[in-house]
């Protein structure tokens, strides 16, 4: 019994390939068409994950620079560390001496050619400070407190652009979520068309399977493959179009990255995000052929 | 065994088809159904296959009262019943042995088994060097006995022929009051639809008649 069912499954998805080969135009184009549609928001997301990940695997939590005076010793970090560790607010906080900064300064690229010319180093030794989630006006009070210890020359909010860039991630994952919405319905609407029109052209059979006992899943079931077969090849193209989109870029940013000295290049999907999207987008087909098929046929009774 | 029991059967027109029918067919028996078109015969054929409810009455087939049944359990109904249609009812999309193998399909047969069933029904009905043959390409006649070796590949207990000699001259139709009698030697319980005087000439078996949805005498 169990062999039989595993067989009539395998018949019906060999059955349903060839019939989406038997006709390769109107499926190419249905394919492309889906293909189109999900590389859209999918495009969108990869550039947003990218963003977020040269952001620097920051936290996004607010961050102060504290600039000593070029003269301080060691004595000035320590009553700074003392007063830190007194401070509300303060997470954590990390001494980098004038020697740690030049040297990843150095490195960091860049300024390299810059520093090679440079007599003596010229950066200042700083605590990075991390702060908890405060509202900007208790921020600003905490700065305007170190800003008045004598040792400290200057503070810097490291945070708000973060901040900014956060909020633009944000703005950018609700358009994801808008795109991915409305292409979605668009596929299933596709879809549903595509079902209905085969639904029409299989009266007969249809008609036929049921005066002879066939159960109700028996015959949704190749419409069922169909679309989701034609989903999953349709979310096969977003992702070949997405990452020629990335191929593409890359071979851009190459000129870009080589004329500012940084190492920048745009990540492909990740093994995970392929298959959700790949995922996806068979369940999108599926589900369109599914209420289409609920819609229409049980309009087909024999008569 | 099939039972009526005072069932009717009017359309949601008003015309009322069948008028208070009670009917005994014995299991194994072969029994012709004979009268004007409009009688009631075609009505009679769709509610043994759950095709049209009856208005009120029961109807049972082995037991099973067919007027309740549920929507899902139709299917499994119909798979005990093999059908020959007028019209035939063939599939032109696919040749003569993919149209004999949907009935095994739709019942989950064993693919191994499967081939040499379709073939063993093929050659019943005298097809079997056509079975790579499309139906367009074959007569009329040939169609007929497609039709019926589709009606038998899964073994039915009960056959339904429904004019079955409709548009067939009369040495067909004889080939084919053959092949129904020697399915009833198998202890198949058939029931044939027509109005063909010439098929009623056979005395060895019942001739119902309906008349304007009643049973004559």
């Amino acid at each position: 019994m169990m062999r039989a069912w595993l067989t009539q499954h395998a018949f019906v998805f060999f059955h349903t390939l060839k019939r989406l080969i038997a006709t390769p135009v109107t499926s190419l184009l249905s394919v492309i068409v889906m293909g189109i549609a999900l590389s859209l928001p999918v495009g969108v997301y990869v550039l947003m994950e990218n963003l977020e990940s040269m952001s620097g695997q920051t936290t996004g939590t607010p961050q102060m620079s504290l600039f000593l005076q070029q003269d301080a010793q060691q004595n000035d970090f320590d009553r700074i560390k003392q007063r830190l560790q007194e401070e509300p607010h303060i997470v954590s906080f990390q001494f980098i001496s004038k020697a740690v900064a030049f040297k990843q300064l150095q490195h960091s690229s860049g300024f390299s050619d810059v520093m090679a010319g440079l007599a003596r180093n010229p950066l200042p030794d700083a605590f990075i400070v991390h702060l908890e989630h405060n509202p900007p006006e208790a921020l600003e009070r905490l700065r305007t407190v170190i800003q008045d210890w004598p040792e400290v020359a200057h503070v810097q909010f490291d945070s708000e652009w973060i901040e900014r860039l956060n909020a633009l991630l944000q703005l950018g994952r609700a358009i994801i979520l808008m795109l991915a919405t409305l292409l979605s319905i668009a596929i299933i609407a596709i879809m549903f068309n595509t079902i209905r029109l085969q639904i029409l052209t299989k009266r007969d059979e249809i008609e036929i399977s049921k005066l002879i006992g066939a159960t109700d899943s028996f015959i949704h079931r190749p419409f069922l493959y169909f679309g989701a077969i034609q989903g999953l090849a349709g979310g096969v193209t977003a992702w070949l179009i997405v990452a020629l989109f990335i191929r593409v870029l890359n071979e851009e940013l190459v000129v870009l990255a080589r004329l500012y000295e940084v190492d920048i290049h745009l990540q492909y999907l990740s093994l995970q995000d392929s298959m959700s999207l790949l995922l996806f987008s068979a369940w999108l087909g599926w589900l369109g052929a599914r209420i289409s098929v609920a819609s229409h046929l049980w309009q087909i009774e024999p008569r | 065994m099939i039972l009526f029991k005072n069932v009717s059967k009017r359309y949601p027109d008003g015309y009322v088809a069948l008028n208070n029918i009670d009917l005994t067919v014995q299991t194994g028996e072969m029994v012709f159904l004979t009268g004007h078109s409009g009688a009631g015969k075609s009505t009679l054929l769709k509610l043994i296959a759950a095709l049209e409810r009856p208005t009120s009455g029961t109807i049972s087939i082995s037991g099973q009262n067919i007027a309740q049944l549920k929507p899902a359990a139709i299917p499994y109904l119909r798979r005990k019943i093999g059908f020959v249609f007028q019209d035939h009812k063939l599939l032109f999309d696919r040749n003569a042995f993919d149209n004999v193998l949907l009935p095994l399909q739709i019942s989950n047969f064993d693919s191994k088994t499967v081939a040499s069933r379709v073939r063993a029904a093929l050659d019943k009905v005298g097809l079997l060097r056509k079975e790579k043959s499309m139906p367009i390409a074959l007569s009329g006649g040939e169609r007929q006995r497609l039709c019926i070796a589709r009606a038998v590949v899964h073994r039915p207990s009960i056959l339904i022929a429904d004019e079955p000699t409709g548009n067939l001259d009369v040495e067909y139709a004889h080939d084919i009051m053959t092949m129904f009698t020697s399915f009833n030697q198998v202890g198949v319980t058939v029931l044939i639809a027509t109005h063909d005087a010439s098929l009623l000439e056979d005395k060895q078996h019942r001739i119902l008649s309906l008349r304007q949805g009643k049973l004559a005498a």
